[in-house]
């Protein structure tokens, strides 16, 4: 069975979200004329991403209420789709979410865990962060979201993988930097970072023996760059598709499913993990800290 | 550590980019910029043309009467082999009678008005042009406040400030910049004789190295020293950088109300662009 996608290289309106929208259903077309089951947008690709005080201004709910997500929704009866937005919950708080929308109805939202708040970043000040992560069934098998600084952190990945996941979906809007540095990087026509989220991507796949989908935003907010570079890596580390750095494109990928059963029979990595021993240990060294 | 080689290809291809989306964006087509002769406005002036073709930048000299005929010539070379457009406003006439009330008026407070009134022109210039004022300061002279406060800092965007001086003579190399200006000594010319080198005490090959340590790789002091930098070097070095701090941000606004311009108010400029 295979599994066609798109990915989005989307540039985005800053705090525009009706133009975005009208971005995402132009391309949303596109993908499914291009024989995409599946179009992947980046991490808020319905807001761009520097929002600051505009995070609370550009929220929405996922659902037929919403006057953004009913024509997504719409479209989505066609092809399903993963869209990167702000959600307000009911108590009024703001995450960064990703939905997955698919036969008209919302499949999965997954909140941002992880908010870096350091150097460039200041995600913490603006939002609420996540508090789980859960793998969900779709009518490609059982799959999982996460939202660039999650996958960061090897534990998310880790338990979508436990929890059945054999598709990851990743998105970003990273913003690119270092062109000093490390051999890899230097002079191979990429950023460091980009080298760096490739290289975990790769691993990922690897280690996971899983598919790892990764959709990343396009252009430039005041001074950061975003690089694009959208990536398919497959059970065996490989990669099938490299979009192209530095501009706004749809880029598809074919994912022959069969090949998780060809890899996990050389590669019984998932067969022989042992789950609780994890548990134990984790449980240990939790005991530990609290003494 | 120390190795400041940046992929030139990749860097040129982010910062032309950066020029054209953050000029269009705001409903612009064109540039305008000083053109002094020498290699950071050179560069500036390479990438923009690059960027928003040469038919959209407008490349400025500016002399006054002390100005080297080499900064003239240099500057008419690049903008020979760019095509862009040019225009020539010597500022001596401008600045003379402001200089004349004040005769006993040193070097500093001279070059502090020279650098002045050429922002006055560029910004002029903007708006006659229609086209945004391009700064030219690269990274190792906004770190050590070798520049003049809304004068030749001042610009509606900077393509090249996150480039160390040496970075920027590699990336200058790459796109073709003049070798005369890449190999002269940097100077801001604002009197006879003026280098930057001479007027900083070390030269940039020099001080790159170190601020790369201090501010890229977050070498302490002491671990800077360690790794072969006079310890006087150093300690001069970082007090120039915090002393000229005031230079990298907006004035802070006394705040009173629950809501401040600067604290709590925060959006980017690209704000719904």
């Amino acid at each position: 069975m295979n599994l066609n996608i798109a990915m989005v290289q989307l540039n985005t309106v800053l705090g525009d979200v009706e133009k975005n929208l009208q971005k995402h259903l132009e391309y949303i077309e596109q993908a499914r004329k291009g024989g995409a089951d599946l179009v992947v947008f980046p991490e808020l690709s319905l807001t761009g991403y520097a929002l600051q005080d505009l995070a609370p201004t550009v929220s929405h709910r996922p659902d037929r209420s919403d006057p953004v997500f009913a024509p997504l929704l719409e479209a989505s009866r066609q092809i399903d789709i993963i869209v990167g937005f702000v959600e307000e919950d009911d108590r009024n708080r703001f995450y960064i979410a990703s939905a997955y929308l698919s036969g008209g109805e919302v499949l999965h939202v997954h909140h941002k865990v992880y908010l870096p708040t350091y150097g460039l970043f200041d995600e913490g000040r603006f939002f609420a962060w996540g508090d789980n992560v859960r793998a969900f069934d779709t009518r490609f098998g059982r799959v999982g979201m996460l939202i660039c600084e999650d996958f960061w952190h090897a534990s998310l990945p880790y338990l979508l993988w436990l929890d059945g996941a054999d598709i990851f979906f990743f998105t970003s809007a990273s913003p690119g930097r270092g062109i000093t540095g490390s051999v890899d990087a230097c002079n191979s026509g990429r950023l460091a970072s980009a080298v760096w989220v490739d290289d975990i991507n790769r691993a990922y796949a690897g280690l996971f023996t899983s598919f790892v989908v990764h959709a990343n935003k396009v252009g430039f907010e005041d001074g950061l760059n975003f690089w694009g570079g959208a990536s398919v890596f497959t059970p065996d580390g490989e990669q099938l598709v490299k979009g192209p750095e530095y501009r706004e494109d749809l880029v598809f990928a074919s994912l022959d499913l069969n090949q998780l059963h060809r890899t996990r029979a050389r590669l019984p990595l998932l067969r022989d993990e042992r789950v609780a021993l994890v548990q134990r240990e984790l449980g240990r060294i939790i005991d530990s800290r609290n003494k | 550590m120390t190795d400041l080689t940046i992929d030139t290809e990749l860097v040129r291809k982010i910062l032309t980019g950066f020029i054209h989306t953050e000029i269009t964006r705001s409903g612009f087509s064109r540039a305008v910029m000083g053109l002094s002769g020498g290699l950071d406005s050179a560069l500036a002036c390479f990438l923009a043309a690059e960027a928003l073709g040469p038919e959209n930048v407008l490349a400025i000299r500016m002399p006054y009467k002390s100005s080297s005929q080499d900064s003239l010539d240099h500057a008419l070379l690049v903008i020979d082999q760019l095509g862009v457009q040019s225009l020539t406003m010597p500022i001596t006439e401008m600045v003379e009678p402001l200089f004349q009330r004040f005769p006993d008026m040193e070097n500093r407070r001279k070059g502090n008005i020279m650098a002045r009134e050429r922002m006055i022109i560029l910004f002029d210039q903007s708006e006659a042009f229609k086209g945004l004022v391009l700064g030219t300061g690269n990274k190792t002279e906004i770190l050590l406040g070798y520049s003049t406060l809304y004068g030749d800092s001042a610009c509606a965007l900077n393509p090249i400030g996150d480039l160390y001086k040496t970075q920027v003579r590699q990336l200058s190399r790459a796109m073709g910049v003049p070798d005369v200006v890449i190999e002269k000594a940097p100077s801001a010319d604002l009197w006879l004789g003026q280098t930057d080198e001479g007027e900083l005490g070390f030269t940039y090959e020099e001080v790159d190295k170190l601020l790369f340590l201090l501010i890229d790789q977050r070498y302490t002091p002491e671990e800077c020293v360690e790794s072969g930098f006079p310890a006087d070097f150093v300690r001069s070095v970082i007090q120039r950088v915090r002393r000229n701090q005031f230079k990298r941000v907006l004035p802070p606004i006394a705040k009173v109300s629950n809501r401040t311009v600067g604290y709590d108010f925060l959006y980017l400029r690209d704000w719904g662009t």
